[in-house]
């Protein structure tokens, strides 16, 4: 896959079609991958990868890089393609700047599951079959693949690209998914129980921003946080409230534009599970307006700022538990 | 620094009886900014008013706030006042202390510390006030009536009477509404028909007025004095200008079998129809739920016999744009679903109908062509029984908790009807209470009891029960404390009345608000009655709550003239307090134009300034304030918060805030 994408991106690069590509390089480490803008072939055989650490969502860039001179060349996953549409929708990206490749996606490796095998040293990583082999300084090591893979993988939503020009291997489908289980748990649990469960998770919080900066649906040109004059600007929380109250703004914030990337989860060094707070949004919009998914269309009018006299009636949150 | 002032209302005893006026003005007046704070008895009268004037220029005040009832009621007044003074408008703020405080506080103490802390917001508020200067719209002159019963027929013809153009939207076939279906009206007992359908022509006739009938208003767009509403015209399979009313095609329809509405399903009707004689307009329609050609294909005898050549089975429904600048809603009543009132039998016996039916079965033009017939046997019933408040005054949940208000008129029509046609028969109505008030109505009345000797009995039927073809009808009489069990023929139920079920859906498109029993509210229940809260928006007839004709036809000329007090306008003032957008925060995403009900907000590229001499370009939102309403929608759905609202800025709201939780 690495050596067709790297192909394909110089052969488009030569033509005059793009003048950048959008990928992804190692950091620090083999697994520690960064997004990365390359602007020549040289670049593109130096350092382009593309291996199952490259997770990260990289349509949030085209924000910046589609206002720049000349077309940029962007290898967007199925889910990333949800998250670039989306912003399409908002009209965030000059859609005519930016040249897109889908490629398809089995799942990104989750380093930490890695790590929690024991594993150290880690150099590189490929697929066989349904394993994968981490490469470490202390030689090979193989593994079943589904248990090193990230949860957000393990309850994909879609292997079908919404949004490309052209397709490198296979198309997938639209799939069944389980990812709404864990926040019908949380949905059952006493109010008690579940304040327990937030004040737990977001007590961890350290408001380094992460979950804001890598988020494609937060995008604004002068985001609250940033503003000294609010009184909330990214600083060490003063009390409980705040630290709740941070990630609830956030949550209302995207709501109803939210793909379910998963990012913000990815991110965080403290490892809350942002997305479930996402993801409660998304189900109850399904529930209450019918099953709606950001970024599918990019003509569709949101629920949330579509009106219809068949909305359903304010009073049903009176009748809705929690 | 604003140097505000603060006037305390009394507002008689209203406020003064719950709350410490003078505790609220010796408060208010230690907040910052407040350089005068007063309390008087009525701030509305002339030497109220006065008094406000005087302060202003005497100690240079920039803003005023004013404790009192609710904005809605006097915020008009106190404006003009402060601009008389020399003060921009909008430099006003009320502070409900009435509505939202000593009405509904006992306690005066905490009464008096809310009242304290309202005004402490509108305070907060006013600081940051800024003076804003109204435009000017334009009215289109063109008003919409939705129903084409008696109130919308009478408000039509008076709008064009006054010489505007009018256009009745009615959903069924011909206009008319309940009225057509009625045999005698109250107390006069003349035939209703013969008063209706003279105004029914006049109608036609009306060069002004234009009917869309078997039509629907689809959606409503704009605002007062600019409304814009498309009309869906159902395909009726009949072309209108062409068809002359003869009627052949509905002899000739081999489909007989249909349910006839206009007879409240007493009898039948063809698939192709005119639903009565005198309709309006006349013309047919087929029943694409009946039509065989239309289902299958297979028949055409209409359009063969038609020698006009009006058939089109081809007829697609169509869509009409037009614009208004006044909205009349007429949509009416239908008596209620009678599936909770099983005791009566109405679903087990023919011979148990309501009080509609039996408006049919009475008259001339009716399934029994006006010989009073059991539906059941087409045998002459001896003895009848009306129960009256079948549904109405119900608060066990079953029926309407409201009166009805017209059942206990229509019932002693029955009644005297009965007896006068048919001296043979026994009539008994049951009535919790008999409620006649109105010209000659009891004198009606006890014509009915003295004259035409029908059995008043007070007392509620517990059960009907169908035996040997007839009804055993068991009741109470309260005042002979006796328990009654009647052999009826006939047994006629005054069913309640509810707004048309259409209602819901039409409120909803105007955004006009309803009460908890769908009937529409009226801007003040007293002092506007014929107006909906929603600027442009007038009510007529029994949509806004149970009426009979008279007073249907009063409330509908008062509507007229409310429209055509606003058609006459040729500019309307607008509403400063329209919506602006911060170009630099803007994203232009589209979600504020997205939910704009008005179509006021645009998006154009701009270059902006970035650091190291460069620009940007970047879409942002920008509004038209002559269209803007300042609904607000647009600044809630802002996700990054460059929209605000004039007059109820984001700053100003949480200032009110920070006021009330300091």
């Amino acid at each position: 896959m690495q050596e067709a994408m790297i192909k394909r991106a110089k052969e488009l690069l030569a033509d005059g079609t793009v003048n950048r590509v959008m990928g992804w390089q190692a950091g620090e480490f083999a697994y520690d991958i960064t997004p990365t803008v390359f602007s020549s072939a040289d670049e593109l055989d130096k350092s382009f990868v593309y291996n199952d650490f490259c997770s990260a969502n990289v349509s949030k860039y085209m924000i910046n890089e589609s206002r720049k001179d000349g077309k940029i060349l962007c290898f967007l996953k199925p889910c990333d393609s949800y998250s670039f549409n989306q912003l399409l929708a908002e009209h965030r990206i000059w859609r005519d700047h930016v040249y897109i490749i889908g490629i398809p996606s089995y799942g990104k490796v989750d380093v930490n599951k890695v790590r929690a095998k024991g594993v150290t040293g880690i150099t590189g990583i490929r697929t066989e079959g349904a394993n994968v082999v981490v490469e470490t300084i202390y030689g090979p090591e193989t593994m079943v693949k589904m248990d090193v893979m990230e949860d957000r993988c393990l309850c994909c939503k879609s292997k079908k690209h919404m949004v490309y020009d052209e397709l490198i291997g296979e198309e997938g489908d639209v799939m069944e998914s389980s990812r709404f289980d864990m926040v019908e748990k949380l949905e059952n649990m006493t109010p008690e129980e579940r304040y327990e469960f937030w004040r737990g998770e977001l007590s961890k919080c350290i408001r380094c921003n992460a979950c804001r900066n890598v988020c494609p649906a937060c995008t604004c040109e002068n985001c609250v946080f940033d503003n000294p004059n609010s009184g909330i600007a990214n600083k060490a929380p003063s009390s409980d409230f705040e630290e709740n109250m941070f990630h609830i703004i956030r949550a209302f914030h995207v709501a109803g534009r939210c793909t379910d990337c998963g990012e913000c989860s990815r991110v965080c060094p403290q490892n809350i599970p942002l997305h479930l707070l996402n993801r409660k949004f998304i189900k109850d919009i399904n529930e209450l307006y019918g099953t709606y998914q950001a970024g599918e269309d990019v003509n569709a009018r949101g629920p949330l700022t579509n009106y219809t006299v068949d909305d359903c009636e304010p009073s049903i949150v009176h009748h809705r538990r929690g | 620094m604003q140097r505000i002032g603060v006037f305390v209302c009394w507002c008689g005893s209203n406020i003064a009886a719950t709350v410490d006026v003078q505790q609220v003005s010796d408060a208010l007046a230690k907040e910052p900014g407040v350089v005068y704070s007063t309390n008087y008895q009525y701030m509305c009268s002339q030497s109220g008013q006065q008094m406000i004037q005087d302060a202003i220029k005497e100690h240079h005040l920039t803003g005023i706030v004013i404790c009192s009832c609710s904005p809605r009621m006097h915020e008009t007044t106190f404006r003009k006042t402060a601009a008389a003074a020399g003060i921009n408008s909008y430099m006003v703020e009320i502070a409900n202390i009435r509505e939202q405080c000593s009405w509904i506080h006992k306690n005066k103490e905490e009464a008096t510390e809310k009242a304290i802390i309202l005004g402490r917001a509108a305070i907060a508020k006013v600081h940051l006030n800024a003076p804003l200067t109204a435009g000017e719209s334009p009215v289109v002159k063109r008003a919409l009536v939705i129903g084409g019963g008696i109130a919308g027929i009478q408000t039509a013809l008076d709008i064009a009477d006054a010489g505007f153009e009018v256009d009745i939207v009615e959903k069924k076939p011909t206009i008319g509404g309940k009225m057509a279906q009625i045999d005698k009206t109250f107390p006069t007992l003349d035939c209703a028909a013969c008063i209706l359908t003279p105004k029914m022509v006049d109608v036609a006739q009306n060069e002004k007025i234009h009917i869309y009938s078997y039509s629907e208003v689809e959606s409503v767009k704009g605002f007062v004095g600019n409304f814009t509403a498309t009309i869906k015209k159902k395909a009726r399979y009949v072309k209108e200008d062409i068809c002359t009313g003869c009627g052949l095609c509905t002899e000739k329809c081999p489909m007989k079998k249909v349910p006839n509405e206009f007879n409240q399903m007493l009898d039948n009707r063809t698939a192709i129809y005119i639903p009565f004689a005198q309709a309006v307009p006349k013309v047919a329609t087929i029943d694409p739920n009946a039509c065989m050609m239309l289902k299958n294909g297979k028949c055409g005898v209409c359009s063969k016999v038609c020698t006009a050549g009006a058939i089109d089975y081809t007829q697609k429904d169509e869509f009409i744009e037009q614009q208004y600048g006044a909205i009349v809603v007429a949509t009416g009543f239908n008596t209620i679903k009678l599936d909770n009132f099983d005791e009566f039998a109405y679903s087990q016996s023919p011979d148990v109908v309501t009080s509609l039916e039996f408006e049919r079965l009475m008259n001339a033009a009716g399934p029994t062509g006006g010989t009073l017939l059991r539906p059941s046997d087409h045998t002459h019933p001896h003895t009848l029984v009306f129960v009256q408040c079948v549904g109405s005054r119900d608060v066990s949940g079953c029926g309407k908790p409201y009166c009805s208000k017209i059942c206990c008129m229509y019932t002693a029509k029955h009644a005297m009807l009965c007896r006068e046609k048919y001296p043979d028969t026994e009539v008994y109505v049951f009535y919790i209470d008999v409620r006649t008030p109105g010209k000659n109505f009891d004198e009606f009345y006890r014509r009915a009891v003295e004259e035409y000797g029908v059995h008043y009995i007070k007392g509620m039927v517990g059960k009907v029960a169908p035996k040997n073809g007839k009804l055993m009808v068991q009741a109470s009489d309260l005042l002979a404390n006796d328990q009654l069990m009647i052999e009826a023929d006939m047994v006629v139920l005054a069913t309640a009345i509810e707004p048309d079920e259409s209602a819901r859906s039409i409120a909803t498109m105007l955004t006009a608000s309803m009460d908890t029993n769908d009937f529409f509210t009226e801007a003040h229940p007293k002092l506007r009655p014929v107006e909906s809260p929603t600027a442009g928006i007038f009510l007529s007839g029994v949509c806004q709550g149970p009426k009979d004709i008279p007073e249907t036809v009063s409330q509908a000329s008062a509507a007229a003239s409310k429209v055509i007090g606003l058609l006459v306008k040729d500019k309307l003032t607008c509403n400063p307090c329209v919506a602006e957008s911060n170009e630099m925060m803007c994203n232009g995403c589209s979600a504020c134009e997205k939910v704009c009900p008005y179509g006021a907000i645009t998006y154009s590229d701009k270059e902006f300034r970035t650091p190291y001499r460069t620009t940007i370009m970047r879409r942002v939102a920008s509004v038209n304030p002559a269209v803007c309403q300042g609904c607000g929608a647009c600044t809630v759905a802002c996700p990054s918060g460059a929209m605000d609202l004039k007059g109820f800025s984001t700053r100003q709201i949480m200032a009110e805030v920070d006021a009330i939780c300091k």
